[in-house]
């Protein structure tokens, strides 16, 4: 597989160390010349120097026969226009993009970048997954494939709780892959109970969310 | 006519105050509090006085961009300093905004060429520049 990186930094550097180790083939491009002298010491031919929202740079690189660009910069406009020309003017199979800020996610997803990955969000998701109060915690999302995976608490007095999983009459759509009860995580039967306090996994498609949190609720 | 323009530079600025003279309706965002002395230069009175709006924000941030107008806006001008930026903020302001019309400042020829073809009214001052040098010397 050949893989082009633009942005050396932290995460372009890593990410072109560890593909390169897997026997992949890795381009890194990275627009300050005092950083590229530094990673060519280690990563010599694999790394290039230049502006890699260039078009001429991104064509040196070998950008039309790339199965993967991953555009990693600090700068989440450089990451959205790499990943955008790479998909719509050199027909990359495969794009995966940084997100610095999330707020700017909406924009990446307006251009159709996608993956598009936020280490920041990541991390609120981590914290939502150790503290559920948040209640509903979107843990994965897979946009292409148009499916989702939630986390729920079942409270206790919800319409879920003492209930065995094939008698929970949630809608079509979606599917309990996991139950987490007292630290340790199982995949439930058809037959097994669902106990107040628990936390559930599911699998469903996307905007089922508000016909499914009622299940896991207590009536008021 | 009412105009929202990105980026109160040299350029930014100028038609700024070109559009507000010919009285249209104009909007400017800048991040940089300061830029606004750019509007008020050569003008009778401050930019607000003669009816200029002026926010401070970044473009990619939407609230900054509703403050500024964008719903309302006829013409959405990207004149920051960045490529990318322009880039970006014109395809926000064309697709989630439905601005009628988006003209977007692109200094790389070649990207200013292929979002042309994407349907971006682009306009490439390098590409302007080379095209006055070759004609200056016949080439």
């Amino acid at each position: 597989m050949y893989v082009i990186i633009a942005g050396g930094g932290k995460v372009g550097w890593n990410l072109a160390r560890e593909l390169i180790d897997k026997g992949e083939e890795v381009t890194l491009i990275e627009g300050d010349r005092r950083r590229y002298l530094v990673i060519e010491q280690e990563l010599e031919h694999a790394v290039q120097y230049g502006d890699a929202t260039e078009l001429w740079v991104l064509e040196r690189a070998g950008i039309q026969r790339a199965d993967l660009v991953i555009a990693v910069t600090g700068d989440d406009e450089d990451n959205m226009l790499v990943c955008q020309v790479a998909k719509e003017k050199y027909l990359v199979d495969r794009i995966i993009a940084r997100v610095n800020n999330p707020r700017n996610l909406q924009h990446f997803k307006l251009l159709g970048i996608q993956p598009a990955v936020s280490a920041t969000d990541l991390i609120l998701r981590l914290i939502e997954h150790e503290v559920p109060r948040y209640g509903l915690v979107h843990l994965l999302a897979l946009e292409e494939e148009r499916l989702e995976i939630i986390e729920l608490e079942v409270q206790p007095g919800s319409p879920a709780a003492g209930q065995r999983v094939m008698d929970v009459n949630l809608p079509e759509g979606c599917l309990i892959i996991s139950v987490l009860r007292g630290g340790d995580g199982f995949v439930p039967k058809a037959d097994t109970v669902i106990e107040g306090g628990d936390e559930v996994l599911l699998v469903l498609d996307p905007g089922l969310e508000d016909q499914i949190t009622p299940f896991f609720t207590a009536q008021a | 006519m009412f105009v929202l323009i990105v980026g109160a530079g040299r350029v930014g600025s100028a038609v700024a105050k070109s559009a507000l003279l010919a009285g249209h309706e104009v909007s400017v965002l800048d991040e940089d509090p300061l830029s606004h002395e750019r509007l008020d230069a050569g003008l009778d009175g401050t930019w607000e006085d003669r009816g200029g709006r002026f926010t401070v924000g970044t473009a990619l941030e939407i609230d900054a961009l509703l403050e500024a107008g964008i719903e309302q806006a006829d013409a959405f001008l990207c004149a920051t300093d960045g490529d990318n930026t322009n880039l970006v903020i014109a395809q926000i302001a064309a697709r989630r905004f439905k601005v009628p019309r988006v003209i977007v400042r692109v200094m790389d020829p070649y990207r200013a060429a292929w979002y042309a073809e994407q349907g971006l009214e682009t306009i490439s001052p390098t590409a302007h520049a080379i095209d006055m040098f070759e004609k200056a010397l016949d080439l």
